[in-house]
């Protein structure tokens, strides 16, 4: 048998990128655009918007409707959905990860330019002043090494590039932002603001990554309803259409697709002198040098490139003297109720797609109150509308109608946009029984060590979705409906969701002051290894009630500048 | 990027563009649907079932959602029990399964003796050993005769679906909004 050889390049990189997500992407136009030369690394291939995008299709374009060609979507074995962006899986041939005895974890990987932000909720949510100091606000967790004050500025600056819906409204939990006009809300909203306003909750303009003004060269929103297949016009924001690809065209910018990163190379003095990543079309392994590394390939996958980089000066992996690699796990806190609403009975049809998601939102409201039930809190995602269906659309209506004929058909045209769903999204507390780690008996097919997740919600997580089901059935009731059951039964049968399934994993390899307990400073560079950052959700200290993707876009652009900085000065 | 502008992809959506009006990439993604649209049309010749087993799942989808099988029901079964062995064994299972309970078999039946049939399957509390199987069965055959006719044209037209066609600016009609709101809570 040949021995492969490793194919090392000649030439030495200025920067290179590993992930091109919201924290690559962000990089890569930050760097491009201050004039410093970048190497992006994807493991996914290409993508190309007008060819592999399927917005806009009837379902009854294609023979299967949309349920795979295998009948994958009646098996749970279509991940995410025939039109909806190629992007990724829970679970990807020849590349598995391991639980934990006990342990139920799903872990959604992409690979393709922009990852998850193809298809993503496009829901943009700033951190609150005091979500950056939560062991100070309540004894939990860990303070940020940062605060509000400090991403602010970043926030400004990512809003007002990709684009952010929303209305002024002084909400101590929904810091305002650079806000672009929000879209009407659907009548469906209108009522559940109306019960909200009896209840004493707020109820508010939906802040989403969606442009509904002509921004930078892009189109306003044509509400279609259909961001998750995908923008043609780029008018929601997705790493790959906003940033790597137009930034492309500085001539700044080389993508290397398909390229799974398998270790950081270290040099005599323990900085990152090379990335070793296999070539997927050939399997073959090639190195390319460089002088300063951006790890953003998805918090685990971060902090499972840090933990299989290992010289022998790294023992525990790459810039994890302190241990904290893989720890602090957290998901967002997911449970959802659906409702049918008697006052949508028969509503005269009209079109209400939208944007890909809801025109209002809940933000959360008991963030002053003492004596809680529960630590942190949640805000509340709504769903609902004339929808276009799908297949699945009415298998809850077959099983809760049974029967058959035209009395069946009647029942299911008078279940159609009558449900509310109203879906909670909250923070999880760090702990101890939730981390990930190399599973040592375990490669993927390229021959990577695998992670192998622990995880564990505790009793606060626990009743704060009792509350979230609480408060779900009052607005349901308050609207004059009833309520139908759980809105995702499979995920969330157990009273909460499965750990994973809202993707919004982050924290494992997070950012602090003291090296002793955290792998990053306070610019998201590692304390042991200079040249070396991290620009995804792995560096959050906490994981507020708020989806990461917003941070991690500002945070991200906070470490490019910084990086191009110390570049400047010489310092990396 | 591509340089496709607003009121492009609204003609795009509606599929009546004339391409020579569309940017490269829009133009590409026209083809792309009309082609897939293409592949779905003209005369179809069943790739699992036999002729007999065919012709019951058209009409037994039929007999669930009327209008079922002018949506294309039995095509639609068909191709996905082609590309899934596990799914073709619950439609051939099951239709052996009523093939027994009526005589000469469940299509050609007549119609007091198919309802009958109909009218125990198609509720889980009559749920028994005898019927089990059956009623499992008849729950995949309802789920895939709903999805047929709902994600067909003439489905959607019938529920009213309004949308696809996009929007320069997102309005929801006062009717409606009125409408809901008289018939809420909040309404007086």
């Amino acid at each position: 048998m040949a021995v492969m050889q490793t194919v090392r390049s000649a030439k030495v990189h200025d920067v290179v990128v590993i992930g091109s997500g919201a924290g690559g992407g962000t990089v890569v136009q930050v760097l491009a655009k201050l004039g410093v030369n970048v190497t992006l690394i994807e493991a996914g291939p290409m993508l190309n918007p007008a060819k592999d995008f399927k917005e806009h299709m009837w379902p009854w374009q294609v023979g299967h409707r949309g349920a795979g060609e295998h009948a994958e979507q009646y098996f749970d074995r279509q991940q995410w959905g025939y039109f909806n962006a190629p992007n990724g899986y829970w679970d990807i041939e020849g590349e598995p990860y391991t639980t934990a005895p006990g342990t139920e974890f799903r872990w959604f990987r992409s690979r393709i330019l922009g990852g998850r932000t193809n298809h993503y909720g496009r829901i943009s949510l700033r951190f609150s002043d005091y979500d950056f100091k939560p062991y100070s606000s309540d004894g939990l967790g860990t303070d940020w090494p940062i605060g509000y004050e400090d991403l602010a500025p970043y926030y400004d600056k990512a809003e007002a590039f990709i684009g952010v819906t929303g209305t002024k409204e002084g909400i101590q939990s929904a810091p305002d932002g650079v806000f672009q006009p929000p879209a009407a809300p659907r009548v469906h909203e209108i009522l559940v603001k109306k019960a909200c306003d009896k209840l004493r909750i707020p109820c508010i303009p939906s802040r989403m990554a969606i442009i509904t003004k002509p921004t930078n060269g892009r189109v306003a929103c044509h509400y279609c309803g259909q961001c998750g297949r995908g923008c043609v016009t780029a008018s929601n924001y997705s790493s790959s259409q906003v940033q790597i690809l137009p930034a492309m065209k500085t001539g700044r910018v080389e993508v290397i697709a398909n390229a799974m990163a398998r270790e950081l190379i270290t040099d005599s003095r323990g900085k990152v002198s090379a990335v070793s990543y296999i070539d997927k079309a050939t399997r073959t392994e090639k190195q390319i040098r460089c002088r300063t590394v951006v790890v953003a390939a998805s918090a685990c996958e971060s902090a499972r490139l840090l933990l299989n980089s290992k010289p022998a000066r790294h023992g525990n992996g790459l810039a994890n003297g302190s241990g904290v690699v893989g720890k602090y796990l957290t998901d967002s806190v997911g449970f959802g109720l659906s409702g049918r609403i008697p006052a949508l009975e028969g509503l005269p049809r009209h079109d209400s797609d939208g944007f890909g998601g809801m025109h209002m939102y809940i933000p959360w409201w008991e963030f002053d109150k003492k004596n809680k039930a529960f630590p942190r809190g949640y805000h509340v995602e709504i769903g609902g509308g004339f929808r276009m269906p799908q297949v699945g659309s009415f298998h809850g209506s077959c099983r809760r109608h049974e029967g058959y004929g035209a009395a069946l058909k009647t029942k299911i045209k008078g279940d159609y946009g009558v449900t509310v769903n109203l879906a909670g999204r909250g923070e999880m507390v760090p702990n101890a029984h939730t981390y990930c780690e190399i599973d040592p008996q375990v490669v993927d097919r390229f021959g990577i060590p695998v992670l192998r997740f622990h995880y564990r919600w505790s009793q606060s997580e626990m009743d704060q979705a009792r509350h979230m089901r609480e408060t779900f059935q009052e607005i349901i009731q308050t609207m004059g409906g009833t309520v139908l059951g759980l809105a995702n039964p499979e995920r969330e049968g157990g009273g909460i969701s499965v750990g994973g399934t809202i993707i919004h994993e982050l924290g494992t390899v997070r950012m602090g002051d003291d090296p002793k307990s955290s792998a990053l400073n306070r610019y998201c560079q590692a304390h042991e290894v200079k040249n070396l950052f991290v620009a995804d959700a792995a560096p959050f200290v906490s994981n507020p009630e708020k989806n990461p993707t917003l941070t991690i876009t500002a945070l991200a652009w906070r470490t490019a500048e910084y990086l191009a900085e110390e570049m400047r000065k010489g310092n990396v | 990027m591509s340089e496709v502008s607003r009121r492009d992809v609204l003609r795009n959506i509606a599929l009546s563009a004339t391409l020579g009006g569309l940017s490269a990439d829009a133009a590409q993604h026209v083809h792309h649907a009309a082609a897939e649209e293409k592949k779905a049309s003209g005369v179809y010749k069943p790739k699992a079932f036999n002729g007999h087993e065919y012709r019951t799942v058209g009409a037994l989808s039929e007999m669930i959602i009327p209008g079922a099988k002018a949506a294309g029901a039995a095509e639609f079964i068909d191709l996905l029990a082609s590309g899934n062995p596990e799914f073709l064994a619950i439609f051939t299972g099951g239709i052996a399964w009523m093939d027994r309970r009526v005589t000469p078999n469940f299509v050609d039946a007549g119609k007091a003796e198919q309802t009958a049939l109909l009218d125990q399957i198609a509720y889980r509390k009559n749920d028994s050993p005898e019927l089990g199987a059956g009623i499992r069965f008849f729950e995949w055959a309802r789920k895939m005769a709903a999805d047929a006719y709902y994600t067909s044209k003439a489905g959607m037209e019938e529920l009213g679906y309004k949308g696809n066609v996009g929007m320069t600016e997102f309005k929801i009609p006062q009717e409606a909004i009125d409408w809901a709101v008289k018939r809420s809570p909040f309404g007086g």
